[in-house]
Parts: C-alpha cells; structure tokens; sequence
C-alpha cells in the first residue's frame, strides 16, 4: 500500500475537499503466480519450512509432491535444499511449518521408521546398503517388517536387476557403484512401498551406468510405483520426469513438467547451462 | 635323539592346556566383539559377567549336588550351565534396562559407554563377591571323572617313558566351545534375527529404515553375550578355579584376543583366542624337557629355555595387543579399524 504514490495525501484531513467515509481499504493479491496441483498428490511434501534441530530454517515455503504413477524429480544448483527437502519428506527434518501427506494422510508427526511401515520407501544417498552382507541378505532385510513371503517379490527384483540374480551370493559392499545403486533400490522395493524416494540414485557412477540406472529407473515406475527423486543431473532427470522443482536457495523456484522446465528460457540458462 | 618322547611331552604341556584355554578365550572374546559389533563399545564388565555367570553356576551346582543330583562322569557344573546361563541373562539385562538403556536413548558416544561399562564392571565385581559362599578365594567345582586318559593308562598303552593326560574339563571344553560357535554361526548367518543383528552392525540407520528393531537386537545380544560369557567362564573354572579376581584379569588376554582376531568379527574372535593362548603357554613354558629329548642322548640343557616367568603371562597378551594395534589395527581378519 505504501509505496503507491497515489495513496500518499500528504496529510490531508480536510473532509471539505474529500470524503474519506466508506472508502475502499482491501488490496486483492491473488496467488503466487504459479499454479500448483497439490489435492490429488500421492504424496507431497506441503509448504514445509525448516532445518537441522534447532538450527536455522533451510527450507522455505517449499512444496514438493508426486502424483501416482509418476516421477518427480527435485534439481536445483548446490546447495539448494534438494536432499534435504526430501529428508524433510521423509521425516529426518525439524519441519517447523507446512505438512507432509500421503494418500491424503497427515504423516507429518511420524518417524522415518513409521513412514516405512505406512508404504514409503527411501533410498539414502550413502551407507544405502549392508555392505557386509550378501546381495540376497540385503533384499531379505528390506522385507523386514513382512511377514508373509517375500519370495516373488525378490523374483521381481531379480527380473528388473538381473545382474543381482548373477551376484546375489556376493558380499554387496564389493560391487560396482552401479551394482550397489541397484542392490540399494532393490532393498528399498523389497517393502512392496506405495512410494519410492531417492536422494540421487547416480552419485558417482559413470555416464553410461548412470544411463543404465535411468532406464531402470524408469521400468519401477511403470510397475506403478510413484518417485521421487533428487538428481545432480538435471538436464536428463528432468527428460524422464512428470514434474520437475527447481529449488532455490530452499525455496520453489520453477515447477512444471519436465519438459516445460527444458524449454524454460530462464531454467535452460541458469540451471542447464544455456 | 627321541622325537616320540618330545612330542608328548609337547602335546601333553604345551598342545593341550593352550588348546582348552584358547577354546574358553575364544568363546570371552566373541562375546566381548558382539558387543562391540553391536553395542559398538568395548564392554569392560565382560571379564566380571563371566565370573557373576560362574558364580550363579557354582551354587546351583552346589544345590544340584546336595540334592544328589549327578550326570557322573560328567561334572555336575555342566547340567547347573543353563541356569546359571539365566541367571546371568537376568542380571544382564536389569544392567541394560537400569543402565545402559539410558545411554542409547540420550545416544551417548561410545566412550561414555564404555567408562559406564567400567561402573557396571564395578558393581558386578562387589556383586559376585557378596554372592553367599563365593567369597574371595578359589573354589574348584569340578566332580565327576578327572581324566580322559591319565598319565599311566597312557604309559601303559604306548610303553612310552613320557605320559599324556587329557583332563575330562579339557575335553569338554573344547567340545562345548565348538558347539557354542556353531550354535552362533548357524543362528547369525542363517536366522532371521541373527541377519537383523548383523544388519544393525553393518548400518544402523538402514537397519532402521528397514524396520529392525534395535532394542529387540540389542536385548538379543545381551542374552547370547550373556550365555557365552557364562559356559566361558564356567569352562574356565572347571578346567582351573574359579576365583572372582582371576576372571577380571582375565580381560587383558580376552580384549587381545578380540582385538588381534578384528574386533566385530566372530571369526576373528576364535583365531585370536588360539593365538593368544598358544603365545601365552608357549612363551612361559620351560622348554627344557622337549629340548633335552631331541638333542643327542643323556644329554640335557643347562637352562630351563623358558622366555618368560609364568607370572609374566600377561605381559604376553600386553605384547600382542601393542604389536597389531602399532601395525595392524583392524586385526588379522580385518574387523573394524579402532
């Protein structure tokens, strides 16, 4: 209000000259801007703000969410808040404003642990697998928390990462950085989850395993499983995905479709590299 | 020249007694890397849970006895194991719940774990003391048949001038410990909860977001240290004595053991129980004999060839744990590095 010039009477009170009574006080300011989808989110993560214990807020009004049967992927330059707007999602954030829901839900309140026994899945970016214990023994402890067979479920995950099948006696702390991304993703599907969330999946592997991942990455999706995904690669993370956030310093800088985002003008030059 | 002779001779002072003290090591020093795998602290009441564990084995034996109960020739001690064993897991776990509960929920560093464990060994020193009839001094419990083979059955079989005894507590010893460590084995690598508990070794936060249980592992652990500290100690005192401040110092050579095998690794833990307990006997035995058989004949060395006064044992295992944590601190079998 105050800085419209036109609002500026430099003091007039002088009700000959005007009448100030029952004049209109309200300003419209509709929105953000940016239109946003949240009501049939599978799971999202609401205008969630805060940070480590009781450090500062890191997050800022920042909304992430997957629709079912889609993947979303976090991107944003260094820095920006993408994992930790996934740990947030997943309950390792002091969330001090917003909400997490799934399925409509409010899980905002639970533990991680909670949140793997209500059918989320997480993929931590490091220590992702028991790297003393065999392929085989680290599907079977992401089946923990069930009781009934496993046994198809691990057949699956044989048929979508058949080099596990190959190596499923094997100590997983001795394959490849591929081979671990897998034994990773594979432990975490063991849960059957509703949702499956990864904190950069190709940290560290080379362009063509990081294809490879991709691709696998993409046939868990078509079994129907929602993603969520945090990647450094931004240009081709965003090709396979249905929804893409730009964090910014913590906040939502774009969001669209992956494609849109490609497309942006201002998303190319200052995230893709023109 | 008399190979034969020397080699009973080797057998029968050097061969025998360090195999039976490496089994009881070996089976103080798993419990001692479980807990460190698990607990990831290096549990100092561990030498006094295995004299409490006696102690518990020693009345109900004495009870067992009185009320003339007998597996003859078997001692007695054997059928007391798994109540005392349960006793043990008892005291154990009240210690957990009353103290070191509180340490995991406040997530304390391991090194406040391990000046509490100081205060547990404390405690349950003046405990085992205070226990009616245990007291200070030796107590030897063991009954039944003293001698697999005695010295003269053996001379007699052989015609050898030198004789070989194998002590009933010898045997038993080392059959119970290879027993006990296929038991571990089979349930650590084969169960559900043995994979969980090696999962929450390997990873404690995917073992979370796995849904593993950590206080169902830690109690897990607690009653399986708690039994192997038990048949250890127990194993120990029939084949020697049992006297409470024996089994504290017991420590030194168990913590060697654990460390030179790796601590955190059950494998370890075995092999570097036979390595210390073959160090300790062979270094503090008296060669003198064995020498004297396998030089020319009617001819004897001077000296006794014994590096080491028996009193120095512990300087040995000292040695041992000096020597890997200077340069190999993972320990043989690579454990976790310290």
């Amino acid at each position: 209000m105050s800085d419209n010039p036109y609002q500026n009477d430099r003091g007039n009170k002088d009700r000959s000259l005007t009448n100030p009574v029952g004049a209109a006080t309200m300003q419209p300011a509709p929105g953000t801007g940016r239109a946003m989808q949240s009501e049939t989110a599978f799971l999202i993560g609401d205008t969630m703000t805060g940070g480590y214990g009781q450090g500062p807020d890191i997050l800022h009004d920042c909304t992430i969410a997957v629709n079912r049967g889609e993947i979303a992927v976090i991107v944003g330059p260094n820095g920006a808040g993408k994992s930790t707007a996934m740990k947030a999602v997943f309950g390792m954030l002091n969330v001090r404003q917003g909400s997490v829901r799934l399925d409509g839900e409010d899980i905002t309140a639970l533990t991680p642990q909670a949140r793997v026994a209500r059918g989320m899945g997480f993929v931590p970016q490091t220590g992702n697998i028991f790297a003393s214990m065999t392929v085989e023994e680290n599907l079977e402890m992401g089946a923990f928390i069930r009781r009934d067979d496993i046994r198809a479920t691990m057949e699956q995950i044989y048929t979508l990462f058949p080099i596990l099948r190959d190596k499923r006696h094997q100590a997983a702390g001795e394959l490849s950085g591929g081979q671990r991304q897998q034994v990773a993703v594979g432990r975490a599907l063991m849960t059957k989850p509703k949702v499956l969330m990864l904190d950069e999946p190709t940290a560290g592997v080379s362009p063509i395993v990081m294809d490879e991942l991709f691709d696998r990455i993409i046939e868990v999706a078509r079994t129907g499983i929602p993603i969520l995904m945090v990647e450094q690669n931004a240009r081709q993370a965003l090709e396979i995905a249905d929804r893409g956030y730009v964090l910014v310093q913590g906040r939502n800088a774009h969001t669209g479709t992956g494609k849109e985002l490609l497309a942006d003008p201002q998303v190319r030059r200052s995230f893709l590299g023109g | 020249m008399d190979v034969l002779n020397a080699i009973v001779v080797l057998l029968n002072f050097v061969i025998i007694p360090a195999t039976a003290y490496g089994a009881q090591l070996a089976l103080g020093a798993l419990g001692v890397t479980l807990i460190y795998g698990i607990l990831r602290f290096s549990n100092f009441a561990h030498g006094d849970t295995m004299a409490f564990g006696t102690a518990a084995t020693i009345l109900v034996t004495w009870g067992m006895t009185g009320l003339g109960m007998s597996i003859a020739p078997l001692p007695t001690a054997l059928l007391a194991l798994p109540f005392g064993i349960m006793v043990t897991m008892l005291l154990v776990l009240g210690f957990d719940r009353v103290v070191y509960r509180f340490y995991r929920r406040v997530k304390a560093k391991p090194i406040i774990l391990v000046m509490v464990s100081i205060g547990v060994m404390f405690t349950m020193n003046a405990l085992t003391r205070f226990l009616p009839g245990i007291g200070v001094d030796d107590i030897r419990f063991a009954d039944g048949e003293r001698f697999l083979i005695s010295v003269r059955t053996f001379r007699e079989m052989t015609g050898l001038e030198e004789g070989l005894a194998i002590r009933t507590t010898q045997a038993i010893t080392v059959v119970v410990a290879a027993i006990c460590v296929v038991a571990l084995f089979w349930f650590l690598n084969r169960t559900r909860t043995g994979k969980s508990m090696r999962a929450y070794s390997d990873n404690e936060d995917l073992a979370l977001l796995s849904g593993i249980n950590p206080e169902r592992v830690v109690l897990i652990t607690w009653l399986i240290v708690a039994a192997l500290a038990t048949t250890a100690g127990t194993l120990y005192g029939l084949d020697k004595a049992f006297k409470a401040f024996t089994y504290f110092q017991l420590l030194l050579p168990i913590f060697a053991a654990a460390i030179v095998g790796g601590l955190g690794n059950p494998i370890g833990a075995i092999m570097g129980g036979f390595l210390i307990a073959f160090s300790e006997v062979s270094v503090t035995y008296a060669f003198r004999k064995v020498v004297g058989y396998l030089g020319p004949a009617d001819w004897q060395p001077e000296g006794m060839i014994q590096l080491l006064s028996t009193d120095y044992k512990f300087a040995v295992s000292f040695s041992i744990l000096l020597i890997v944590l200077l340069f190999r601190p993972t320990g043989i079998m690579k454990g976790k590095s310290i």
